[in-house]
């Protein structure tokens, strides 16, 4: 494509013969992200090393008129980074400096290739810790966990990015470097840090981010319950909320989820186990212990028939390691798998998942559940081989109908992962035309040309056009010579 | 004109009227006010209003309609009292749906009921769902639960053209689509009159404490305030106040929790507090935004606290008060000072990575020294406006920037 090849002789001048990729070969290394089954060899590679490598990136984009896709580790399971055939792949994951951890104020700043965990482990020496959590955490990067707004195990009682990012600098689609947000609360102004976090890169790109650090908890008492079945597990669940405590975790696995876990990792659940609630407490000691008290007998009461307490930090890990893995772990006892992500109120969980179980016998589809109990976010993982004909075809179909019961129980179609390539299909079961249209007011006020991760979130980009009502200086097609106006 | 007023009639079930001499926003008259019954009622007004050219403003219970600058233009006032309706409390799912008008004294009675609240505290006694949101006024308790921005899940939005679009949802776990809670929370009603709103709730802890010590200046004040941020009692809120200008601070702790929990952190925040730190009653002063002619809000980096009291203490006499563990902090000042203390703090607040924001202030102060200050990222804040409410019929001029 000649544009491609102008545009990138135009950057290797600005940017750096090293920082631009064009080799075809080389290129297909990022055709995916963490969602491999989509795949686009992108047009052009520039590996950002600043800021001002971001800003160039862009406005070279807007100038050809180019779309421009921002990837971070490439662990989306949405696939938001999944590149733009005839578009540039701007990679963040060079930018990986921890610029600074202050401790006193209990804020880090950071640059977006940055480890989520190296944060952890950069403020652990001060007791500090960065709170939001996501399974893939020792691999994502932030810039990714300010696009989708990551959550993870600890949502529940400490919330998700958009609550722990207070500000970014940001590079917004016409190539502008802008700071929003910082280390003091509440700047002036729409709260556009709110809207750009979890945007899925379609505003712009972070390139630089400053977090809040939560003070690591004086205790924290981990669980794992064995029962029958999901129903005794979910009874369990709402018992501990309706007594007014709230986990830092409450994750649930059922027979098959937990049946992956052990082939992969041995983790040791209880033995016959329909299902395992992971519970974990943390906090100041003196409430730990009385709210523990609380949730064991609660477990017992809703019929637990085994009780486990991590006795450190090692039985803790390893009562993790089987749900951290748990995705994965699926590959043990299936070739193919798609991991679906929807929201329901919680209280509707035993329902759901009898309507889940009701797909899958039907269908013949198998499908293992690992969630987040405590905050109605499913994580079901439909299980099929692709070398059966109409298996994935069926596994899809599954999967979608999973994300239909999700809405008809007044859910969400995604609770971590974000809609991205793979979801912006349903948004329109999720949302009335004008919801959709709304959104992307603030779309093509950031973006109105559509080059920012298009095709992404919205089934159907609005022609962003002129502001209605607004008629500042010519119309550019009179400008251009290719209209009249009368 | 008589024309305008049956249209609203006809819109409202009849609940419009030719406004009265109360009817003023930011001391601005209005010609009209229409009180919507439901999120269609809303949407027909403001279909009205786009129809005839009318400049809105919405109104709660008028807490703080002076807040913000005085808006360009006027004509009618939304009064959203007859959306009064707790449509949905999920108490298993901690969630709950209440249309704007409801004020939080009501909705927090009925949370109650179920042992749960909206984290949020009644900063301006009366205000309402909608006062809350639009101005993203979060008191103590913002610690530990977050902001209003950060509890909102959801909400059902009337834009300038009368279209009703709704954004989030009522799960507290939801990342489909842009986060428009967020943008509407805080904007002074400048995108668009908000119906309804879904929030996450909390449960009430079985036990509360307070603790509080005095201390005699700023640097001490930040000494203590940083002993509760990085200890291990997990305080709901860090709250100062300074009635007299350069005299001593009172800090006061607010500790929620288990009965056993909570004894055992108020004697660890006692010892920690130090300076003759007692557990006692909530203190008078508690929540409230210090009185005066002209309220400042002023906010700084957690490090950045003690400069900022001295900073203020240069500036000119004034009483301070907020969200210590924050850094969020309400100065009241003379109007006479006030021009001259807004300009001052605004030059050093880059020092303490602040904004200045004047809430209040008489019109000759408003006269003399914008309300709002440098505002980063404006230009796309006017991108947004602009799409939104093309024709500036949405509170004009009352934000940043004249937006």
């Amino acid at each position: 494509m000649a544009g491609l090849s102008e545009l990138a002789s135009r950057l290797r001048t600005e940017l750096g013969t090293e920082k631009v990729i064009d080799d075809r070969q080389e290129l297909r290394t990022y055709e995916c992200d963490g969602l491999a089954h989509y795949k686009v060899v992108p047009g052009l590679v520039v590996l950002a090393r600043s800021t001002a490598d971001v800003a160039a990136a862009v406005r070279a984009c807007n100038d050809a008129g180019v779309p421009f896709v921002a990837r971070g580790s490439g662990t989306g399971l949405s696939g938001g980074a999944l590149p733009h055939a005839d578009g540039i792949l701007i990679v963040m994951s060079q930018m990986r400096e921890i610029l600074e951890i202050d401790r006193d104020g209990q804020r880090a700043v950071v640059e977006p290739g940055v480890i989520n965990l190296q944060v952890t482990r950069a403020a652990a020496a001060g007791g500090y810790y960065y709170a939001p959590d996501p399974s893939s955490q020792q691999v994502c990067s932030i810039g990714g966990n300010v696009a989708e707004n990551s959550g993870g195990a600890h949502c529940l009682k400490y919330g998700f990015t958009t609550n722990h990012v207070l500000g970014v600098e940001f590079v917004d689609p016409s190539g502008n470097v802008i700071e929003i947000g910082g280390k003091a609360p509440d700047s002036p102004g729409y709260d556009l840090l709110g809207t750009i976090v979890g945007s899925e890169g379609t505003l712009g790109i972070a390139t630089r981010v400053t977090v809040k650090l939560t003070r690591a908890p004086e205790s924290v008492e981990t669980l794992l319950a064995g029962f029958d079945d999901t129903d005794a597990a979910g009874q369990a669940v709402s018992a501990i909320i309706a007594a007014g405590v709230i986990p830092a975790a409450v994750e649930m696995m059922d027979a098959l989820a937990i049946e992956a876990a052990e082939e992969a990792v041995h983790c040791g659940y209880p033995e016959g186990a329909g299902a395992v609630l992971v519970v974990e407490l943390d906090g100041p000691a003196s409430e730990v212990d009385a709210q523990f008290a609380d949730v064991k007998r609660l477990c017992d009461q809703a019929g637990a028939f085994e009780l486990r307490v991590a006795a450190d930090d090692a039985e803790r890990a390893l009562i993790w390691r089987g749900r951290k893995s748990a995705f994965a772990a699926v590959g043990r006892i299936s070739p193919d798998y798609i991991v679906q992500d929807g929201v329901i109120p919680r209280t509707a969980l035993p329902e759901v998942l009898r309507a889940i179980a009701d797909l899958s016998g039907q269908s013949g589809v198998r499908v293992a559940n690992v969630f987040h109990a405590g905050d109605g976010n499913l994580h079901p993982l439909v299980l099929f081989d692709d070398a059966v004909d109409g298996a994935a075809e069926a596994a899809e179909k599954v999967s979608g109908q999973i994300l239909d019961l999700c809405l008809q129980h007044g859910g969400s179609i995604t609770g971590e992962h974000g809609v991205g390539a793979d979801k912006a299909k349903h948004m329109p079961d999720m949302f009335t035309a004008d919801d959709l249209d709304t959104m992307q007011l603030v779309r093509c006020a950031f973006d109105p040309n559509g080059l920012s991760n298009p095709g992404k979130v919205f089934p159907t980009p609005r022609l962003c056009g002129e502001v209605p009502g607004r008629h500042r200086g010519a119309h550019p097609l009179v400008e251009a010579g290719l209209a009249e106006q009368f | 004109m008589t024309d305008v007023l049956d249209a609203l009639q006809r819109a409202t079930g009849g609940h419009a009227a030719v406004a009265g001499e109360a009817d003023v926003a930011g001391g601005v008259p209005a010609k009209w006010v229409a009180a919507p019954g439901s999120t269609e009622e809303a949407a027909a007004v403001l279909r009205t209003a786009a129809a005839e050219g009318l400049a809105v403003a919405a109104r709660g219970a008028g807490t703080k309609l002076d807040w913000g600058t005085p808006p360009r233009r006027l004509d009618l006032i939304v009064d959203i009292g007859r959306l009064d309706r707790v449509i949905e409390h999920a108490a298993g799912d901690l969630v709950v749906i209440a249309q704007a008008g409801v004020p939080l004294r009501t909705l927090g009675e009925q949370l109650a009921e179920a042992g749960q609240r909206l984290a949020v505290d009644e900063v301006v006694p009366g205000t309402t769902v909608g006062g809350m949101l639009a101005t993203g006024l979060s008191g103590p308790r913002r610690m530990l639960a977050g902001a209003v921005r950060d509890l909102v899940l959801g909400v059902t939005l009337v834009r300038a053209d009368g279209v009703v679009a709704k954004a989030g949802g009522k799960v507290v776990k939801n990342v489909a689509g842009y986060d428009l809670s967020k943008l509407v929370c805080g904007a002074y009603g400048t995108l668009g009159l908000v119906t309804e709103a879904n929030f996450r709730l909390h449960p009430i802890p079985p036990a509360a404490a307070y603790v509080t010590a005095r201390v005699p200046d700023a640097a001490a004040a930040y000494a203590a305030v940083q002993r509760m941020l990085h200890g291990q009692f997990v305080p709901t809120a860090v709250e100062l106040d300074r009635p007299e200008p350069g005299g001593p601070v009172e800090i006061a702790v607010l500790l929620e929790g288990t009965e056993a929990g909570v004894t055992a952190r108020t004697a660890q925040a006692v010892e920690a507090l130090g300076d003759g730190a007692a557990e006692g009653p909530q203190p008078g002063w508690w929540g409230a935004l210090p009185a005066g002619d002209v309220l400042v809000k002023v906010t700084t980096e957690l490090t950045g606290t003690g400069r900022l009291l001295d900073g203020i203490e240069k500036a000119a006499p004034a009483a301070v008060r907020g969200s210590a563990g924050v850094g969020v902090l309400y100065a009241s000042v003379a109007a006479p000072d006030a021009a001259g203390f807004v300009l001052a703090l605004r030059d050093a607040a880059p020092s303490w990575q602040g904004s200045v924001v004047m809430l209040t202030a008489p019109p000759e102060v408003r006269s003399e020294v914008d309300s709002w200050g440098p505002v980063a990222g404006l230009e796309l804040m006017r991108k947004v406006k602009d799409r939104f409410d093309p024709d500036a019929l949405l509170a004009p001029g009352r934000f940043v920037g004249g937006i």
